[in-house]
């Protein structure tokens, strides 16, 4: 009995059950990476066994095996992070509710709340990642969403392929894709959160405010974008691309690092080239913002710090933009001042060697202070010292066993030790870290630097001259400054040094570059600013909510139209007839206001004599089609097109 | 529906006009279009759109640009799942109703001929109490469903309102419409529990005393009306009850006249009702019959047909 089964829910069709776990399985993959494995390796046997259970046997899960389960979840998320809020947790224990929340999907209301809470757990999986890949994955991750509500209608087309099942949807989000940008534009920024912003407990990606053997060489094998630099003019030469982060002062031995000084002003500054550019800076999570040499001014809600470190007040969670104004010619810090000995800081009990080395070339050259750092670099240079990403370790004496035993390092130890040599000879000196180098992409106008573009130099102080930079690995391996980390070490992978797929990669990083200007910068301010192309100032929320509605409006009249249009039945032979007339008036034949086919025809016979026979048998045919039967045969349909269509072919010989 | 609710809901009717303009019973085929059909989200819609709003100020806290674009992409392919279910009513025709035979008291069947010009999937139909899904697909262009109507009284019954409605294609809408259609189904007279047989004419008799002196067929209990000389005393003796020899009826191969004008001591409908049976009693032994009603005589007859005319006359009566 069909119509007998309304007055009780019926239970959930196995299709959409299907569909559902599905959907779940989906959420739970595309979470898999910052989940902690073991969860990921236990909720999804539960959502394959409830699967298996459901399509078998029929039954519900008693509750004391659902009850178990969900204290299991808690107290394994408890174990895990101390917390059951928060973002990484509060994620974690979602999608735990949300595999649970299958064991106990009987009826068509249950998968419609698990649909949307799956909605929800997907949209928290961009919390961790905003990449343009990312954001259409978890989309794509709607797919078998909305195919689950659909499976859950009554009296629907019986196609069991998934693709054809899962189509739809796409469909449907493919046509709300404009009403989606439109309100996305529109829909009024907040200027400040509502409550606590994101914690910060992710790993850090990129520099740090230490540096120590083995922290850099995890970065200088990451090729992920740090951050894209699009200048005011042309850019800089590959060798004046240093991109200051972290000005590290103190160094106990083993670790140089950045001593955060507040209230002192930035060091003075003379300028006498300048270059203006904008970064956009993928999340750091950390403050620092890295600047081309040395700027002159930090950006809005940012600040400089005495060694003119640039700090953002609030750390870096999402993609940041901003523009700065940076020397390129300078003289930093002309003065040194009363604390002269910071920058000539050294652990008493380290190192013997190099601090003798230091105070030997002291001695040599007494006051001569270029001649000193030109001994250094010599010293590297002609020393044997070799460029590798994967240096032999070092013991407690870093620097010794460096600079006199192993020779093998990158980046770090070479400015380590050359540091640590200049600081010895009495030259102030410092570690600065940073970016350098990157990757002009003239498709793009910018530059695009990786994380594996990190380095790290020094910085001497010389009289007179201020803070120089001095690059020690440059004196080693040039091609480290002109070709990046990796090609100099020489280890690249195989699959880098095909072109083509270097240049694909390239490409689809301008790509990712616009999704971050374009979609993940569209912060409150550029949203204001957006309108000054058309003469409004600032574009205030109200006035957002305005452009909203109406263009929400707009859209809803489109797909009115849309919704409201009928298509029209189509008369082939009417139509056939219509083309005839507008030909024949073309002949002088003009059909009259409610004169029948017989004798518009027949008139036009007559007008036009040559063709008489084949006007007489258009109309008998036409007469024939439209009155002698019920259903006109299509053969004689097709025929009648085809002769009107060869009429209006023939050219006319008057 | 509760009493309060429905009784809004007749108020609304009353007030308003758009909603009630297509209360009046129209003649077939209907087309819905865009002024008779209503939608209004489904509880599921109303929740979803919370969420959508706690998805919304989310990504607005956390300045999460890619999660506001998926919270808008959600949001608008909902707005558009509306004009889909809008789309899904939209152009659909009922172009006929059949209905079945049923005695008052019982469901009547109806069917209802649904055609559109594209295929419609997830379609409802709702009568009364009753309700049922249904798909107009390409492959026919047309949907025939059939729903059962409760009756009360014989007769002409008019069709109730009927509602044709879906919620695809995500459930978060509800699109409906409903049709009156200017039809009534006839309702055939109940017959009555039990009675007597109809009482056989004169030549009957005569026929009947023919087959007088044959051995009787069977003994079965003794009935009020039984002529006494039927009684097998010898056998009733032996029994507590009376019996009575029941002779193989050749009454049965007779043709039954029956006439509305005999029953004279009966009240109206009760007439009506064992006439009802009597027919019912031909149809089951495939026996020939007439009918004479008042103002419509029914020639002999048997098979379906004639027992549907004959019914109908009936129901038709004042």
């Amino acid at each position: 009995m069909k119509y007998a089964a309304t007055a009780a829910t019926p239970p959930l069709g196995e299709r959409a059950f299907g569909l559902l776990c599905l959907t779940v399985a989906v959420v739970l993959a595309l979470h898999a990476p910052h989940l902690p494995w073991w969860l990921t390796l236990s909720l999804a046997p539960v959502l394959g066994w409830r699967w298996w259970q459901r399509s078998h046997r029929a039954g519900h899960i008693p509750a004391w095996v659902k009850l178990p389960l969900l204290g299991v979840l808690a107290l394994a998320i408890l174990a895990e992070y101390g917390n059951l809020f928060g973002q990484t947790p509060g994620t974690a224990l979602a999608i735990g509710l949300l595999v649970l929340k299958t064991l106990e999907s009987e009826r068509p209301r249950d998968a419609r709340v698990g649909v949307g809470f799956a909605c929800f757990v997907l949209m928290a999986a961009l919390l961790f990642s905003q990449s343009m890949t990312s954001t259409a994955v978890v989309a794509l991750g709607l797919l078998p969403a909305l195919a689950t509500l659909r499976a859950l209608e009554p009296a629907q087309p019986t196609q069991t392929s998934l693709p054809r099942t899962l189509l739809p949807g796409l469909g449907l989000l493919a046509a709300a894709l404009p009403l989606a940008m439109l309100a996305f534009v529109f829909v009024p920024r907040l200027g400040s959160p509502l409550w606590g912003a994101p914690n910060a407990q992710q790993e850090l990606t990129g520099l740090s405010d230490t540096m120590s053997p083995s922290g850099f060489t995890q970065l200088l094998i990451d090729d992920s974008p740090a951050m894209r630099v699009s200048f005011d003019g042309p850019p800089p030469p590959p060798d004046q691309r240093y991109f200051r982060a972290y000005v590290m002062d103190h160094y106990d031995g083993t670790t140089w690092q950045y001593h955060d000084v507040v209230n002192q002003p930035p060091a003075p500054l003379q300028a006498s080239r300048t270059l203006r550019y904008r970064i956009s800076l993928e999340p750091t999570h950390q403050r620092v913002l890295p600047t081309l040499d040395v700027p002159l001014d930090a950006p809005a809600g940012a600040h400089l710090r005495r060694d003119r470190v640039v700090m953002a007040d609030k750390s870096v969670n999402d993609l940041l933009s901003y523009s700065v104004t940076s020397a390129t010619q300078y003289r930093l810090q002309p003065v040194l001042g009363p604390h002269r000995q910071r920058w000539l800081q050294l652990p008493a009990d380290f190192n013997p060697r190099t601090l003798a080395l230091g105070r030997s070339w002291r001695q040599r050259y007494g006051d001569d202070t270029p001649a000193i750092v030109r001994a250094a670099l010599t010293l590297f240079h002609d020393g044997g010292f070799r460029y590798t990403l994967a240096p032999p370790p070092l013991g407690r004496n870093a620097m010794d066993d460096f600079l006199f035993d192993t020779r093998q390092g990158f980046c770090e130890h070479y400015a380590s030790a050359f540091t640590v040599l200049m600081r010895a000879a009495g030259i102030p000196a410092r570690v600065v870290t940073g970016y350098q180098g990157g990757y002009w992409s003239s498709a793009g106008h910018y530059l695009l630097v990786r994380q594996s573009d990190a380095h790290a130099w020094s910085e001497v102080w010389l009289a007179g001259r201020g803070w120089v930079r001095v690059d020690p690995t440059a004196a080693v391996r040039p091609q480290r400054i002109d070709l990046g980390a990796a090609a100099a070490a020489g280890n690249q992978l195989p699959w880098t040094e095909s072109g083509w797929l270097q240049s694909l990669r390239n490409h689809w990083d301008i790509v990712n570059h616009w999704w971050n200007e374009g979609v993940i910068g569209f912060n409150a301010l550029r949203q204001r600013g957006m309108l000054t192309s058309f003469g409004v100032r600032r574009a205030d929320p109200t006035l957002l909510a305005e452009l909203l509605a109406g263009s929400c409006a707009l859209a809803g009249a489109l797909g009115l139209a849309w919704a409201l249009r009928r298509k029209q039945h189509a008369d082939p032979a009417r139509a056939a007839l219509r083309g005839l007339e507008r030909y024949l008036a073309r002949q002088g034949v003009v059909r009259r206001l409610g004169e029948g086919p017989r004798h518009y025809l027949s008139r036009a016979a007559r007008a036009l004599p040559g063709r008489r026979a084949e006007l007489t048998g258009l109309m008998d045919c036409y007469l024939e089609l439209r009155y002698a039967h019920d259903e006109p045969p299509p053969e004689s349909l097709r025929h009648f097109l085809r002769a009107a269509r060869n009429f209006r072919r023939v050219r006319v010989v008057k | 529906m509760r009493p309060d609710l429905r009784r809004m809901q007749q108020w609304a009717e009353r007030r308003l006009p758009a909603l009630t303009r297509y209360r009046r019973a129209e003649p077939l085929p209907v087309e819905l279009h865009r002024r008779r059909i209503y939608i209004v989200p489904t509880r599921f819609g109303l929740g979803f759109t919370v969420l959508l709003m706690v998805m919304l100020v989310g990504a607005l806290n956390y300045s999460n640009n890619a999660a506001l674009l998926l919270t808008c992409l959600l949001g608008a392919a909902c707005a558009a799942s509306m004009l889909v279910a809008f789309r899904t009513l939209d152009g659909l025709e009922l172009q006929r109703i059949h209905s079945g035979h049923a005695v008052a008291g019982q469901p009547i069947e109806i069917r209802f001929d649904f055609a559109a010009p594209s295929a419609r999937f997830a379609l409802r139909l709702d009568m009364g109490e009753s309700s049922t899904s249904f798909a107009v697909d390409l492959a026919h262009d047309s949907a025939s469903v059939t729903l059962p109507l409760p009756t009360v009284s014989r007769g002409w019954q008019a069709l109730p309102r009927v509602r044709v409605w879906t919620t695809w294609p995500l459930g978060l809408f509800r699109a409906w419409s409903w049709l009156h259609p200017e039809q009534s189904v006839l309702v055939w007279p109940q017959p009555e529990a039990a009675g007597p047989p109809p009482e056989a004419r004169a030549d009957d008799d005569q026929r009947r005393r023919l087959h007088q002196g044959e051995d009787p067929a069977t003994l079965r209990d003794y009935r009020r009306g039984d002529p006494i000389r039927h009684v097998a005393w010898k056998a009733s003796a032996r029994h507590r009850d009376l019996l009575v020899k029941d002779f193989e009826a050749p009454a049965s191969r007779q043709d039954w006249q029956l006439d509305w004008h005999q029953l004279g001591q009966l009240e109206h409908e009760h007439r009506i009702a064992r006439l009802a049976r009597w027919l019912d009693e031909a149809a089951a032994h495939g026996r020939h019959h007439s009918l004479e009603l008042p103002g419509e005589t029914i020639e002999r007859g048997s098979g379906p047909v004639h027992y549907m005319r004959c019914m109908d006359a009936l129901a038709k009566l004042p």
